[in-house]
């Protein structure tokens, strides 16, 4: 049989003018289409201030909520907000109904395609398919030949991106099959939009997502389970630099699964398993966004650190669902497209309904001499990932596909059409790429009556992408009846058994909220610190005064906030203030606020499906108010600057102490901070202990000021701050939560929560290390301090401040090693 | 002729290794001319469970994992193998290389798509004009197939240089064809680069040869580790091999453990390890006469 590709030479040619984009919302002949009217009615009435006031009112949505987008390389920092036009693409129910009809079928011709190539081959050994394309691709992981997904769905979730063309035709522009993007972001759009427009999206029966959303939830959690326990269900993600992280902590979030990454996975006995605080966990469905070849490196890409080794073996014992199930990738080469109206008469006995756009594979004699002849009108591309892109000079490009030609293929550019967008106060004509979510089931695939909507200037077979700037849109689907109200949290049949503990922390996260919480406090610390210094400083200040403020300084030395150096009675007023800059907002110095801020942020980042958006916020707007250039010093502004993070740190913290539940995350958020904030008091009061004015009352209360005990110690003492009485407060007075005692006493009612390993008669190493802190402490006598010709720097407590100071980093390296199992993974191979 | 075989790996560790998994391809394959039995595999320290299971490519694959901390690892693969002489096919007999291109051009008939798998880029090895160039000049019009490639595998003999520390297993083809040097598995891959670059079906074999020559003959290069050579498809024949090491067409000292599109598929052993540092390994492979008593395993360190 001779294998033909059904390419016809499809939407209307490249050439045509702009003018000739179909229009979404407006009739050939004028007028408004009817599914539009009152959208842009509404549009109409608000005026141009109410207009601006909702179009920045959605900004400020976008940047609270956290959506974000990580475009790799990019100067502006990792995290660019997402691009979102809140003016939704409409579409009316009938219209929905045939793009529903088309996608459907398409998915369940790509899905037997895939059961095809990696079961029986038929098709390739019928000749319905051409073997290199299925053979050549690097997607087609041959370890997954022969294991079949359960319930024989491949494709859990896919998505199709799909564009209008001049005459009114959809055309499928790119299928999404390894792993379908977006449904998070198309769900966060919602949210925003439903909030800029609540009146048109009350009033216009708009069709809800969370139904689509619960099915998910509820199909995904019968992929795979075990007799008699609740399916645990996982996504497994790259990581926090991945392009689309926030998705993914969002569906994780929404839906209601750990977030994990592959080191946090292991397993045994040809099952997956989390590693948890307290031990192993089954783990029964994993949501992956890690790429298929990098998901087991020990039977596909070896040289992969994101996956985990054994999982292809799980899956093969039918252990393990994991959705999209891997080498679902195949089908989503573009070449597929050239045949797909043959396969659908052969697969499924119907003529395809939505066409693709026009794609001819080199692979084939005759579609490669239609290239070759019309070579300057066509997008040619690499048919597979993973090899060079296609020359741009016409006559390499021509070698290049007459050497080996299937690994090309060629696409008509299009015009798409146009829809409104909403830009500050008006409207302009954007042309509109739409992305459909479908979701397998075992019944068949179902649409979320919604997609994720790219608007931008495009035309070419590449369609829009946000990593080239396009914004996004909200997509409506209209009801001809009124829709009802589906939340996630109803419907549901199933009693729930009632639990007070959550499931349990990965020991990555574990680990992750205890840096957190050290580096909160740290950014707490340093700005008291800096705050306090730059109230004793002023231009005239020498001298006397200077050398009151060097304890200050050498604690900054010593954080890492100013060089080292600066810290001297011979340092100029000028390089001072230019100390005081980089200390604040340097992006250079590792200790400055900005940097520590930035860690922050990354830290928060990693716990993010773990923590309420409000920690996120309040982090957020942390790293804004340091994120500021400051070329001339200001004192004043300076000092505002630092008032504004310690309210900041505070209400962090107010949030954390008040809205996180009292499981093993919030207890190693604070083990981080009380740590730290041993480490910071400690070595302030190391310095000032040192200094020649450690009795100055004025420099006594720059103590009193850095430990935050300032009124505490005015309503015990009517007096100026004494040594003795300013070091019993700060040292040992259980009652102020700012003391040495209370952080100690803090972290040894924390460590006897944590989960034991083995069950010796000896106290374990970290609590060993406790104990001796606090009884050292405890047997402090501070009066020592008061005899009129003690030696400070030899005295008790100056020893004690040193032990504290050598034993918290052990403390903490303790910690990391029998509750954060972090562990590296190497690969060997023998050489041949 | 009956050997038998041993293959000793041995990792030493810098670090202490908690968990290790392994997949092993040491098992020679049973096609009916090669006979291969009492294979057993010893594995130290002791895995929980060793699964043995068949890849896409039809080659024996073991499975491990071991859970306790070790700073070594020693597997030890041995069994006896039949390898019946063989007499190779005579290259002015086969056809022309250009009806056999031919066919592996599209369309390629659907009996053919199992050999035309190997005609196509492989993770390892990717087709380029450049080596279709080279290629060239050992296939003019109407040469037989195997003539072909024995003069090609002549060529490669000469014009590259054999030599250990040139390349290592991840040394990518590009590179190796820039040096003009490496290693047996650095060779077969520049000859199947060059004949899938031609539209041949050609495909990578990893296996072993005897180590001592039979008396008077000259010993071989790679006989005390495991060896890799290749083979291109012909209509009349099926596989033929070629070790292009050696220059020849192997008659029975060479036994055969997995075939694949290149060494990455068909690695000996892989091991994905969390902990372990830096790692040092050696190989050993003794391969003799099953009358004659084993002589101890040499050791050859990496």
């Amino acid at each position: 049989m001779r294998l033909t590709q059904d390419t016809e030479p499809g939407p209307p040619a490249a050439s045509a003018p702009i003018s000739a984009a179909f229009q979404e919302a407006f009739l050939r002949g004028g007028g408004i289409q009817p599914h539009w009217e009152r959208l842009l009615g509404d549009f109409e009435q608000f005026g141009p201030q109410e207009r601006l006031r909702r179009f920045e009112s959605a900004g400020r949505i976008v940047r609270e909520q956290g959506i974000t987008y990580n475009v790799y390389g990019d100067d502006r920092g990792m995290e660019r907000p997402w691009e979102l036009d809140p003016l939704p693409m409409l579409l009316s129910a009938a219209e929905w109904a045939q793009i529903e009809r088309g996608l459907i079928q398409r998915a369940t011709l790509l899905n037997a395609i895939l059961a095809d190539c990696y079961g029986p081959q038929r098709l390739i050994r019928s000749g319905e398919l051409p073997p290199a394309l299925l053979f050549a691709q690097p997607e087609f992981l041959r370890a997954l030949h022969g294991v079949q997904p359960p319930t024989g769905v491949f494709l859990n979730l896919y998505a199709a991106d799909i564009g209008r063309s001049p005459d009114g035709q959809w055309w499928v522009l790119s299928d999404r099959t390894q792993i379908p993007t977006g449904a998070g972001y198309a769900l966060a759009n919602r949210l925003v939009t439903a909030r800029v427009l609540p009146e048109a999206f009350r009033e216009g029966q708009v069709q809800r997502l969370a139904g689509f959303f619960g099915k998910f939830r509820e199909t995904l959690a019968r992929l795979h389970s075990r007799p008699g326990a609740e399916p645990r269900v996982v996504l497994l993600t790259p990581g926090p630099y991945n392009e689309t992280y926030f998705e993914q902590a969002y569906i994780a979030r929404y839906l209601g699964y750990s977030l994990v990454e592959g080191q946090d996975l292991a397993v045994h006995d040809r099952r997956v398993f989390l590693k948890t605080l307290s031990g192993l966990e089954p783990v029964d469905v994993i949501l992956r966004r890690v790429d298929d070849a990098f998901c087991d490196p020990l039977e596909l890409r070896n040289d992969s650190i994101l996956g985990v080794p054994g999982l292809v073996d799980a899956l093969r014992a039918g252990n393990v669902a994991v959705a999209n199930t891997l080498g679902s990738g195949i089908v989503q080469s573009a070449a597929f497209k050239a045949f797909l109206p043959g396969l659908c008469r052969e697969v499924l006995g119907e003529e395809l309904q939505m066409p693709s756009l026009a794609t001819w594979w080199c692979g084939q004699e005759e579609a490669r001499r239609y290239v070759l002849d019309n070579l300057p009108l066509l997008d040619v591309r690499p048919a597979f990932s993973g090899g060079p892109p296609a020359p741009t000079e016409l006559r390499e490009l021509r070698d290049a596909i007459r050497f080996a030609p299937h690994r090309w293929l060629a696409q008509e550019r299009v015009q798409f059409s146009t829809a409104p967008s909403w830009e500050r106060e008006a409207l302009r004509e954007r042309n509109v790429v739409l992305r459909v979510f479908l979701l397998g089931t075992a019944e068949g695939f179902v649409v979320m009556p919604g997609a994720l909507t790219r608007s931008g200037f495009g035309a070419g077979s590449g369609g829009i992408t946000m990593q080239g700037g396009g914004a996004s849109k909200d997509t409506w689907v209209l009801s001809d009846e009124p829709v009802a109200e589906v939340s996630l949290l109803q419907g549901s049949q199933t009693p729930v058994e009632l639990r007070r503990v959550g499931n349990n922390l990965p020991s990555r996260l574990a680990d992750n909220f205890f840096w957190l919480g050290r580096y909160t406090e740290r950014i707490d610390a340093a700005a008291r610190v800096l705050r306090a210094a730059l109230l004793r400083f002023s231009p005239e200040s020498g001298g006397s005064a200077l050398q009151q403020l060097l304890p200050l300084l050498k604690t900054l030395e010593a954080q890492d906030q100013i060089p080292v150096g600066s810290a001297s009675m011979e340092r100029s007023v000028e390089a001072l203030e230019g100390d005081f800059i980089e200390a604040l907002c340097s992006t250079k110095r590792p200790g400055s606020l900005r940097q520590l801020a930035a860690r922050v942020v990354r830290l928060a980042m990693l716990v993010r499906d773990r923590t309420s958006n409000d920690v996120w916020r309040a982090l957020s707007q942390l790293e804004e108010s340091v994120s500021v250039e400051m070329s001339a010093w200001s004192a004043g502004e300076a000092i505002g600057l630092l008032n504004r993070v310690l309210l900041l740190s505070a209400s962090f913290k107010g949030i954390a102490r008040e809205n996180m539940t009292r499981a093993q995350g919030w207890r190693f958020l604070d083990m981080g901070q009380r740590v730290e904030r041993a480490v910071a008091l400690c070595t302030f009061l190391c310095e000032a202990l040192a200094s020649p004015d450690a009795h100055n009352p004025s420099q006594l209360e720059s103590v009193l000021e850095v430990a935050d005990s300032t009124l505490t110690y005015r309503s015990r003492y009517n007096l100026l701050p004494n040594l003795m009485a300013v070091y019993d407060l700060v040292l040992l007075d259980d009652t102020n939560p700012r003391s040495l005692l209370f952080q100690l006493r803090q972290l040894e009612k924390h460590l006897t929560h944590l989960p034991k390993k083995g069950a010796g008669a000896l106290p374990a190493p970290e609590d060993r290390l406790l104990i001796q802190m606090l009884s050292d402490l405890r047997l402090l006598d501070p009066r020592e301090l008061g005899a009129p010709s003690a030696d400070l720097a030899a005295s008790q407590t100056a020893r004690l401040l040193g032990f504290v100071l050598e034993s918290m980093p052990r403390l903490s390296e303790i910690l990391a090693v029998t509750h954060f199992e972090h562990s590296h993974i190497s690969r060997t191979s023998a050489s041949a | 002729m009956d050997y038998s075989l041993i293959h000793k790996t041995t990792y030493e560790y810098s670090e202490p290794v908690s968990v290790s998994h392994h997949t092993a391809r040491l098992v020679p394959v049973n096609d009916g001319r090669q006979c291969t039995s009492d294979f057993t595999l010893e594995i130290s320290p002791r895995p929980e469970a060793v699964h043995s299971r068949t890849d896409y490519f039809g080659n024996a694959v073991s499975v491990f994992v071991i859970r306790e901390l070790h700073r070594s690892l020693e597997v030890l693969a041995s069994c006896t193998v039949s390898v019946p002489e063989l007499t190779p096919p005579v290259p002015s007999l086969s056809p022309p290389w250009v009806q056999v291109a031919g066919r592996f051009c599209d369309p390629v008939s659907p009996r053919d798509t199992a050999p035309y798998e190997f005609c196509l880029d492989s993770p390892l090895v990717r087709p380029a004009q450049s080596l279709a160039t080279w290629a060239r000049r050992s296939f003019p019009w109407e040469t037989p197939l195997l003539v072909g490639v024995q003069d090609l595998m002549g060529r490669l003999y000469r014009e590259f240089e054999f030599d250990p520390v040139a390349t290592d297993v991840a040394t990518p083809l590009e590179e190796v064809w820039e040096k003009r040097r490496g290693v047996c598995q650095d060779f077969a891959h520049v000859a199947l680069g060059c004949l899938r670059s031609l539209g041949l079906p050609a495909r990578y074999v990893s296996g072993y040869l005897r180590t001592l020559p039979p008396p008077g003959q000259k010993r071989m290069q790679g006989a005390d580790a495991s060896h890799a050579w290749f083979s291109v498809f012909c209509p009349l024949n099926g596989w033929v091999d070629f070790d292009p090491t050696n220059n020849l067409m192997p008659a029975e000292g060479h036994i055969t453990v997995a075939v694949g599109r290149d060494f990455s598929d068909v690695s000996p052993l892989i091991g994905i390890l969390t902990g372990g540092g830096e790692h040092s390994v050696s190989v050993a492979v003794d391969v003799v006469p099953a009358e004659s008593t084993s002589t101890r395993a040499r050791v050859l360190w990496d």
